[in-house]
């Protein structure tokens, strides 16, 4: 047994985007223990919410983070409709639902390549990151930002999605499939990749549970939890099965999060085919007033 | 443009949205790809010429950031990437931010954009290297010049 030493991790390390500050308590070369110390990057937006009037609010929630920019956003005008009683036009849940599974795409793809460059396998890290752009460029091309969406207001959506933009995405959508099932191989075949993601930090489905783990995480711990599978948007209408894995390690939450990939690009498809025409927003008036919880 | 040195981009993300970091990181992955101006991507102060901040600046990560700036070897230059950075942005009148990167270490050059777009943060880095080189080359001839003195 050696003696236990502490080795100051971040702020700033070139391996997180983010910042955080970890204590890793080190025994023989073994990570014991890591605590962690938070809060580089609190702004408190949410001091902003009594400031600003309900619908410039949207634009703020989707700035709460650039990767799940339009979730954040959805949450919010989700919830200031149910407030409000505001019937969201079929055209609108869809295009919604639509964007949130393109938003999925991109945000896979970019865990994916910060994994792979985390456990040192930086061509993996590029190639994942290239087919990436494919997805940015779909968002550049309906909503106008590439990350930042604000396509969403309360009452419906701003834009629409032509025929032409329909037929390019759904072209788009086959060739990402065929990309992105050669770097699926690597991801889940790959000795090299195996040998740093089996059996390495495992979380319990128990532990999952008590430490309230949420989204592809969760799922890769076994639990059999999506919450689009509470229909809304359009989810209700679409034909989908939760993918979980029992493995609980890194590769099961490679493994998760791969799949999602595929079953995003499928229900990107079966949106498009449902796809209502009609409005695309409803006229809201009044204010809103009183208490709502939505979970995206 | 005339590429004599290669320095070495330090990014730290200040109080950002996560939005302008990861085109920060798309800036330097294939399809931008800044690294054939001849630049590179270090997670260590201590070498870097070129300082990449994003985010808006709050309470605790200021310290942080003057701490970086100042590990730094001299000529140094800073770039502010997307309006957090510039200004605080949509957060400048939240309770904690203290407002842009300029609050705390001088900025040389500001990118504007919310997200910055990849193109317009490669612009930033052209006009820093030439930055670098410039403030590169007073550096030489002062060293040059003392030298003389002695
Ligand atoms: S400028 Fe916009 S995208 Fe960039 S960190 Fe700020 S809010 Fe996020």
């Amino acid at each position: 047994m050696g003696k236990k030493s502490v080795v100051p991790f971040g702020p700033q390390h070139p391996v997180l985007p983010e910042p955080l500050h970890l204590d890793l308590v080190i025994e023989d070369e073994v990570v014991e223990e890591a605590i962690p110390s938070i809060g580089f990057i609190h702004r408190g937006l949410e001091g902003l919410a009594e400031k600003r009037d309900f619908n410039e609010m949207m634009y703020i929630a989707e700035r709460t983070c650039g990767i799940c920019s339009f979730g954040h956003g959805l949450g919010y005008v989700e919830a200031v409709e149910h407030i409000m009683n505001v019937q969201v036009p079929d055209r609108a849940r869809y295009l919604r639902t639509i964007w949130s599974e393109l938003e999925r795409l991109h945000s896979h793809l970019l865990w994916l390549g910060l994994a792979a460059d985390a456990f040192g396998f930086e061509s993996l890290f590029y190639e994942a990151w290239r087919i990436r752009e494919k997805v940015l460029d779909i968002h550049e091309m309906t909503c106008g930002g590439r990350l930042i969406f604000s396509v969403n207001k309360v009452g419906g959506v701003l834009r629409d999605i032509n025929a032409d933009q329909q037929k390019f995405i759904l072209d788009q959508m086959n060739v990402l499939e065929k990309e992105i099932k050669n770097i699926a191989k690597v991801f889940l075949e790959d000795y090299s990749v195996q040998s740093r993601s089996k059996g390495i930090g495992v979380l319990t489905t128990k532990q999952a549970h008590e430490l309230g783990a949420v989204g592809p995480f969760a799922r890769a711990c076994g639990i059999k939890n999506d919450i689009r599978l509470t229909g809304y948007c359009a989810y209700g209408e679409l034909d989908f099965e939760p993918i979980v894995s029992n493995d609980c390690d890194c590769y099961a939450r490679l493994e998760v999060r791969i799949k999602e990939l595929f079953q995003s690009i499928d229900l990107v498809r079966q949106a498009f085919a449902k796809i209502p025409a009609g409005e695309l927003e409803t006229k809201v008036a009044g204010f809103p007033k009183g208490e709502y919880f939505v979970r995206i | 443009m005339n590429v004599k040195r290669s320095p070495w981009l330090l990014h730290y993300d200040g109080s950002s949205c996560n939005g302008c970091d990861i085109e920060v990181l798309a800036a330097l992955t294939p399809v931008y790809d800044a690294e054939r101006l001849g630049v590179v991507n270090t997670g260590d102060p201590m070498q870097a010429d070129i300082f990449l901040i994003t985010g808006g600046i709050n309470a605790q990560n200021a310290p942080v950031v003057k701490q970086l700036y100042d590990q730094m070897p001299r000529p140094k230059v800073v770039v502010a990437v997307g309006v957090c950075a510039c200004t605080g942005g949509i957060f400048k009148e939240t309770y904690n931010v203290l407002g842009g990167a300029d609050t705390v270490i001088p900025v040389d050059i500001y990118v504007p954009g919310c997200a910055a777009r990849p193109q317009s943060i490669i612009d930033g880095i052209v006009q820093a290297v030439a930055l670098f080189q410039q403030r590169s080359d007073e550096h030489d001839a002062l060293v040059k010049s003392q030298k003389g003195a002695n």
